[in-house]
């Protein structure tokens, strides 16, 4: 930063090209103030990004195809962990906006069962009316989350048990 | 770096077709009362990768938003669990900013004789300081296996563990402000922000009896295991309870409020941290009126060691240890099983130091043949009550599930 004196102001000459270019630059920036509107969260996001989401946040390791973060890997949407279906799109605006889409995929109950959980939300957590949305999001939540017949207590799951040899002293 | 960019770049140019902005900007505003005109309207499922501050990567995240992660069993053999194997259970977004130095908790309420503050410092220097070995369980550890399912987080078995707290006894500071004759309940307030952001919503604000409140176990605490608290269990101050649900145990704890009534603020009303108050079929339907709220939680325990899944040789002797707790004055027994129930055979168990501190139990296990086994432990309180081996009485919420916990072992 060299010190340097300000040069007396010049005079303006107003010429065409110079109102041709103003013209230009407003556009623009018009333009670029719609398109920040309608991809703001986009554009934020691709500036704060940060390491790739995943499937299990458990593993704490990055997903290996990375190229595509709305992938579906069997059935599910590998960006959101939803179930994939045609209407996800209005699940994932109308849901985890507000909350983590784990809270989705860890319940299950009937149709009615969520719609309790909406009516709950709405009195109690500032959900707003979801409009014609609220048939499509029931509809989801019903296929995909719904409540299993199982008796009053399961069987461990000894599938999904990592066995490994324990050696004990005999 | 660089691939990285190009990667986002790529998926800020697909996800932004007019086809699916259209679709989401046709999703309606969810949190239309709290807009201003910063906030976004268009949800956004991400799943962000991120590190819980002050957590081990092995726990179980079970929600990001609020956070909510629980211990595995096998992680839970200390005797006092370690600050970043504590589980954690979040209602709202815990405070990012905090300067101890200047963080009070004021004591109010209609039956309070007086208002007071306290920094952390008039804390330390007007009361008396203990440590107390104290167990936290969230009231809905075990909800996973209730039938039909309840909603809300899906605990499995480690939403609890036990640390020994530094701070004053409660009981100490209520005396110092002044209780009137009429006191029936505290509720607490801390500095965690509503989920929407909305300013005035609590995330939570429970409490409990005013007699609970004097027992002389109950307390404000600075410190976990020696340490500050971790910030998600509620650094620089909080309450702790042990024998009731952790929800009672306020974090971020900033306010007290000694009650003419049993409390009232978010989640002590409605169906949170409550169960019906006669016992009803699994599935049944509640109104608000029949639910009780959740005082002392049950006797129950967990086997720590081993870890779930181990093969194990023919001939040897395998040990179990765990740990058992309850809200009684203490676990006067711990049996195990590796037959389904048939046979019990009784552990060792250890005495606690101070009331609501779990008890480790340990046995050496004799497993005569090969084949598949699992081992059950079951413990018994001085109230005389002990763990159902199938679900206790289903309830809306799906809380208290105590039942006895199983590991599977293969004998070769």
């Amino acid at each position: 930063m060299a010190n340097k004196k300000s040069n007396p102001p010049k005079m303006m000459v107003p010429n065409w090209n110079l109102f041709i270019g103003l013209v230009k630059f407003t556009l623009c920036a018009i333009i670029m103030a719609f398109g920040y509107l309608l991809l703001e969260d986009d554009i934020n996001e691709w500036i704060n990004r940060k390491p790739l989401p995943i499937g299990d946040i458990n593993k704490r390791s990055s997903t290996s195809d990375e190229d595509d973060w709305n992938k579906t890997v069997n059935g599910i949407h590998l960006r959101s962990g939803l179930h994939a279906d045609p209407n996800l799109q209005v699940i994932i605006g109308a849901c985890t906006s507000c909350h983590s889409s784990k809270l989705i995929t860890q319940n299950k109950a009937t149709r009615e069962g969520w719609k309790q959980m909406i009516r709950w939300m709405q009195k109690t957590q500032n959900l707003g009316d979801l409009g014609k949305s609220e048939p499509v999001i029931l509809d989801y939540l019903a296929k995909y989350y719904a409540p299993k017949e199982e008796g009053r207590r399961q069987n461990i799951d000894v599938e999904a048990i990592e066995w490994y040899v324990l050696d004990l002293e005999e | 770096m660089d691939s990285e960019q190009s990667r986002s770049r790529r998926t800020f140019i697909k996800s932004s077709s007019i086809a699916s902005l259209a679709m989401m900007l046709g999703t309606p505003i969810i949190y239309g009362s709290n807009l201003s005109s910063g906030d976004s309207i268009i949800g956004e499922a991400i799943t962000e990768w991120f590190d819980l501050p002050g957590k081990s990567s092995e726990l179980t995240v079970l929600n990001d938003r609020p956070i909510n992660a629980e211990t595995p069993a096998h992680l839970l053999n200390d005797d006092l669990t370690p600050n970043d194997l504590f589980f954690v259970r979040n209602n709202g977004i815990p405070p990012n900013k905090v300067d101890v130095s200047i963080w009070t908790v004021s004591i109010e309420g209609e039956s309070a004789k007086n208002k007071k503050a306290y920094t952390i410092a008039d804390l330390k220097s007007k009361f008396k300081t203990h440590t107390l070995n104290l167990t936290l369980e969230c009231g809905g550890n075990g909800r996973s296996e209730y039938n039909p399912p309840a909603k809300g987080n899906q605990w499995s078995i480690g939403a609890v563990g036990c640390a020994a707290w530094t701070g004053v006894l409660l009981k100490d500071v209520l005396a110092d402000v002044g209780i009137k004759s009429n006191a029936v309940y505290i509720g607490y307030y801390g500095e965690d922000t509503h989920l929407s952001g909305d300013p005035d919503k609590d995330p939570i604000s429970r409490g409990v009896p005013i007699s609970k409140a004097l027992e002389p176990e109950s307390m404000i605490a600075w410190s976990m295991n020696g340490q500050d608290l971790p910030q998600l269990n509620g650094y620089p101050l909080r309450l702790v309870f042990g024998g009731y649900p952790a929800s009672c145990s306020g974090k971020w704890l900033s306010k007290i409020v000694i009650r003419d009534q049993v409390h009232d603020g978010q989640k002590m009303s409605g169906k949170s941290y409550r169960i019906p108050c006669d016992p009803v079929a699994p599935g049944a339907k509640v109104v608000d009126e029949d639910m009780c709220i959740i005082e002392r939680m049950p006797v129950k325990s967990l086997i720590t060691y081993p870890k779930t899944g181990a093969l194990i040789k023919q001939g040897t002797r395998l040990p179990i240890q765990g740990h058992a707790w309850t809200s009684a004055d203490q676990i006067t027994a711990v049996d195990y099983s590796i037959d389904f129930g048939v046979n019990w055979m009784a552990c060792k168990v250890s005495p606690a130091k101070n009331k609501y501190q779990w008890q480790r139990f340990e046995a050496e296990v004799e497993i005569p043949k090969v084949g598949y086994y699992e081992v059950w432990a079951k413990a018994t309180d001085s109230d005389g009550n002990s763990q159902p081996i199938i679900l206790p009485g289903w309830n809306p919420k799906g809380y208290l599930n105590n039942a006895c916990h199983r590991i599977a072992v293969k004998v070769k």
